[in-house]
């Protein structure tokens, strides 16, 4: 009896799911926080030039080491530089970074996952790659892409992307390989539907629910990857404010000026927190096994 | 059982291999002439060319890489340019930092990330689960090595109850070396126990909701052991798969860790070699951790295996 | 008559739902006696396994509450006892067998492990005693080769072999009451009947009260002296079996008796109930067997119909046919 039930939700009621999905993702507390602090920290680094006016890169030397104040809210560093100005733009530069993983690992696991669930020679190549590159710790193997690559941004990005890739290509290749032995995908495949076709059409929506929410997670690892790189000054180049990079050069004169590296380590935190809080929401409602009843 | 031990350590044979191949490229991903890189861009054409000479780069690329397997046959994981040391004596020398660290920071999450995960999922929905899982997600969300500097101004600087950095040798004293290591590690561990925490509340959440659980109530057991035996026990299994990642993120976190509390490890090694451009030496830590991760992978996975009595006799 | 076994006395359970608590079970009594044998039928959402669970307390914590009514055994009520107390008759007193006997063991744990513990719990016995007396509870259920199979981990035996298992563990320290909640419906036809003759034998052997669970009547004739018949939460119709299958009272007994396969395998047609049951928050006005009832009279929609005793032994929720009963 409810086995039909099951089989026909997720074919002929999609429409109806995805609004019933929408309204609970709504009323799911956890969720709500975390759009409310990524949707702020996003419009605070989109609009960052016309919340400041200041140039983040603008010293003025006699303005040296001023703790927050009225014309300073986050202090100033040991250039004189504005640390609330800097922080926006380090937004800017720490969220991309972080938009820019997640998209682009969710992308290669969704293409790699679903290859090699589809063609099984493929598979066994594939799956050994990907469990060497899991076999390096994620920030040793972002370390030396980005050191190979050279200290820029691009290589940030492409580094942490390598690092993320293989975790999304199982959870895109586990879901994947579910679905596929559904009876309407078998459906399709009887009635001669290519393998493209059922690749874009029957399993890749259906593998999309955990890709969402790990990617969720991972724009989250990312950010905090990407500060612990700048951190250790084989990321982001000064002067290029980013999170990460303003922590390395405040943690010098910590005791004396701690607001330095306060209020960029704030930032991260906070947009980690949002992630994490919108990545447990969608885990909640997209993929409910994982989520304890009661 | 022994069919499924075998076909593991098969499959792990091939990723051997990728990892030395993915090593082997981190030289040859340099953008432009990797010895100019390497060399620097104020170095003498000779100079150039010696290090073209001594890394091999001046052979065509399969050539290269059939070296590298034969120096990887011999043991030889090549040599640092800037130390005058061989990598394996150089990660030698700096490894017992590490895995002190690592192994210590290990010890304090493995209790504490468990009991908290666990103790959230037998209060759901409780102020005792919102408030363990709150602080599971700031674990999750911090950076480390930002907290950490924060935790030396407070603790080393302001309170002065632990040196602020540097590294004491266990068989030097004991003592030192554990207050030289446990701030480090606590901070460390941050992440790793909130990471555990949640991951210990979902596989206990999932356990707990399960028919076998009722079957132990209606014996009349304690909630102790319903939950302490016939809860956990499953939970376990699932939380073994979690050891490989978090040996893996505490090596990765060690890094930044090291770096801030100037302890010498093999985490600052890689970050020292980077910046003075020793490829030779990055690459070749590099190689030795994605084996020693094959090694404790597969190691991980045969526990795995001997955890759950539904694979062991399968 | 002595005094019951166990009596269950006006027993409402609420479920949490999105629209707050909803009755699961309303105003459910009827007493077992010792060594009785009672079949409780019903459709899956008749409230009949919630109220299997109600006896010992098992529902997820927090998600059901017990609004009204007494359950009393051996002088106390249940639903009032603390969790030791109740602890102190779970598994000894009174032991169940549940529906799933895949998921109802513990994969990790063997079956000697899961035979034992509530011998060593009730009984003090010593690891040794109690895996000799698990090797027994195994002969006794019928398990081949039991000093083997005590050794093993669930996932070896057959889903019948298990359910015996789970037969073993709620009689190792003969309970008065066995609850059996659809203890053979997971199970193939020839497995099913072979475990219900188990049943029989064990309960004939042992001497204690079985209430058992089933949807499907067949089961129940087979096994039970006395049925109980359940509809959306309440109690519809509650007759010695002989009776309920000679005469049954109820239009939903009717309709349980049309939809059954006939034994001969003769009928051309089963009969189904039209409709479906209604959810425990749907409000419906009178008789909440109504709306698909085909002998429904205005008087249904009105006023709820009340449990009332036509005969000796045989009590009646329906007003038309109770006014019947009392007219001839």
């Amino acid at each position: 009896m409810t086995d039909i039930a099951a089989g026909s939700i997720s074919g002929s009621l999609a429409p109806r799911r995805r609004f019933v999905l929408l309204r609970r993702l709504a009323g799911h507390r956890s969720f709500q926080v975390g759009l409310i602090l990524v949707a702020l920290l996003t419009l605070a680094a989109i609009f960052a030039p016309v919340i400041t006016g200041v140039d983040p890169s603008s010293m003025k030397v006699r303005f040296r080491f001023k703790p927050p104040s009225e014309a300073f809210p986050f202090g100033t560093d040991n250039f004189g530089r504005d640390i609330f100005t800097r922080v926006l733009y380090g937004a800017r530069v720490s969220l991309w970074i972080g938009l820019a993983v997640a998209a682009m690992s969710g992308l290669f696991g969704a293409v790699i996952g679903i290859l090699a669930a589809q063609f099984r020679r493929l598979d066994a190549i594939l799956m050994r790659v990907m469990d060497a590159l899991m076999s390096f710790p994620a920030i040793l193997l972002a370390l030396g892409v980005t050191a190979a690559l050279g200290p820029r941004m691009e290589s940030v990005i492409i580094a942490l992307t390598v690092a993320y890739v293989p975790a999304g290509v199982r959870i895109v290749r586990a879901s994947a390989l579910v679905v596929r032995e559904l009876d309407y995908v078998e459906a399709a495949r009887i009635a001669g539907a290519s393998n493209i076709r059922i690749m874009v059409r029957h399993i890749l929506p259906n593998s999309i629910s955990p890709l969402i929410v790990h990617v969720t997670f991972v724009f989250a690892y990312a950010i905090l990857a990407e500060a612990a790189l700048s951190f250790l000054g084989v990321g982001v180049q000064p002067p290029t404010p980013s999170w990460g990079n303003i922590i390395a050069e405040g943690r010098d004169y910590a005791t004396e000026a701690w607001w330095v590296m306060l209020f960029p380590g704030l930032g991260i935190s906070l947009a980690a927190l949002g992630l994490n809080l919108l990545g447990d929401g969608l885990r909640d409602i997209l993929d409910p096994r994982l989520k304890g009843r009661g | 059982m022994a069919r499924l031990i075998a076909l593991r350590i098969l499959q792990a044979a091939p990723v051997i291999v990728i990892v030395s191949i993915l090593a082997f490229l981190l030289i040859n991903l340099l953008p432009g002439d990797p010895a100019v890189v390497i060399a620097g861009d104020q170095a003498s054409p000779e100079a150039i060319e010696a290090v073209r000479h001594n890394l091999g780069l001046d052979r065509p690329l399969i050539e290269q890489l059939g070296i590298w397997f034969v120096h990887l046959a011999h043991g030889n994981f090549g040599a640092s340019l800037v130390l005058n040391q061989s990598v394996l004596s150089a990660m030698g020398e700096r490894l017992p930092v590490t895995l002190s660290l690592a192994g210590l920071s290990i010890a304090i999450t493995l209790p504490i990330g468990i009991f908290a995960g666990a103790i959230a999922a037998y209060y759901r929905q409780t102020w005792i689960d919102s408030f363990v899982m709150t602080v599971a997600l700031i674990g999750v969300s911090v950076p480390a090595f930002w907290i950490a500097i924060l935790s030396v101004i407070l603790f080393s600087v302001i309170l002065r109850w632990f040196p602020t950095s540097g590294y004491v040798e266990f068989s030097h004293d004991p003592g030192l070396w554990l207050r030289s290591l446990v701030l480090p590690a606590v901070m460390l561990s941050l992440f790793q126990i909130g990471f555990l925490a949640r991951m210990t509340r979902s596989a206990m959440l999932d356990v707990l909701s399960q028919d076998f659980i009722r079957t132990a109530r209606s014996k009349g057991l304690s909630e102790w052991t319903t939950v302490g035996k016939h809860a956990f026990r499953n939970a376990l299994i699932l939380i073994i798969t979690a050891i490989g990642i978090l040996l893996s993120t505490a090596i990765g976190g060690s890094v930044v860790i090291e770096q801030v509390f100037a302890l010498p490890g093999v985490g600052r090694l890689v970050v020292q070699g980077i910046l003075a451009r020793d490829y030779p030496l990055v690459q070749g830590v590099m190689l030795i951790y994605g084996f020693a991760f094959v090694a404790i992978n597969l190691a991980v996975d045969l526990l795995y295996t001997f955890a759950d009595p539904r694979v062991r006799y399968d | 008559m002595a005094s019951p076994l166990v009596s269950i006395d006006d027993l409402t359970v609420q479920f949490r739902t999105d629209r707050g608590w909803a009755n699961a079970v309303e105003g459910v009594s009827f007493d077992i006696a010792e060594g009785e044998c009672v079949g409780v039928v019903g459709e899956s959402g008749s409230g009949k396994s919630v109220t299997a669970l109600s006896i010992l307390r098992l529902h997820a914590r927090g998600a059901a509450r017990y609004s009204t009514g007494a359950i009393s055994y051996a002088g106390r009520d249940l639903l009032q006892a603390s969790e030791r107390d109740l602890r102190r008759i779970r598994g000894r007193d009174i032991a169940m067998v549940f529906q799933d006997p895949m998921s109802s063991l513990n994969p990790v744990l063997t079956i000697c492990d899961q035979i034992s513990e509530s011998l060593r719990l009730h009984q003090g016995m010593s690891r040794a005693a109690a895996r000799k007396k698990a090797i027994e509870l195994l002969d006794l259920v019928r398990i081949p080769d039991a000093a083997r199979r005590v050794d093993e981990y669930p996932h070896r035996l057959s889903g019948g072999m298990r359910q015996r298992v789970m037969i073993a563990i709620a009689i190792a320290c003969r309970p008065r009451l066995l609850i059996a909640d659809e203890p053979t419906t997971a199970l193939d036809v020839t497995i099913q009947a072979q475990i219900l003759e188990l049943l029989r034998d064990l309960r004939a052997e042992l001497g204690m009260a079985v209430m058992l669970i089933s949807h499907d009547l067949g089961v129940i004739a087979e096994f039970a002296r006395r049925v109980i018949v359940m509809y959306a939460g309440r109690i519809v119709e509650d007759a010695p079996v002989d009776v309920l299958f000679q005469s049954p009272r109820h239009p939903y007994t009717e309709g349980l008796m049309a939809s059954m396969p006939a034994l001969d395998g003769g009928a051309a047609r089963l009969y189904a109930i039209p409709g479906r049951i209604p959810d425990p928050d749907e409000t419906i006005d009178g008789c909440r067997f109504g709306p698909r009832c085909a002998h429904s009279e205005p008087i249904c929609r009105t006023a709820p119909p009340r449990l009332i005793a036509i005969a000796d032994g045989h009590r009646l929720r329906c007003t038309p046919r109770t006014r019947a009963a009392d007219l001839t």
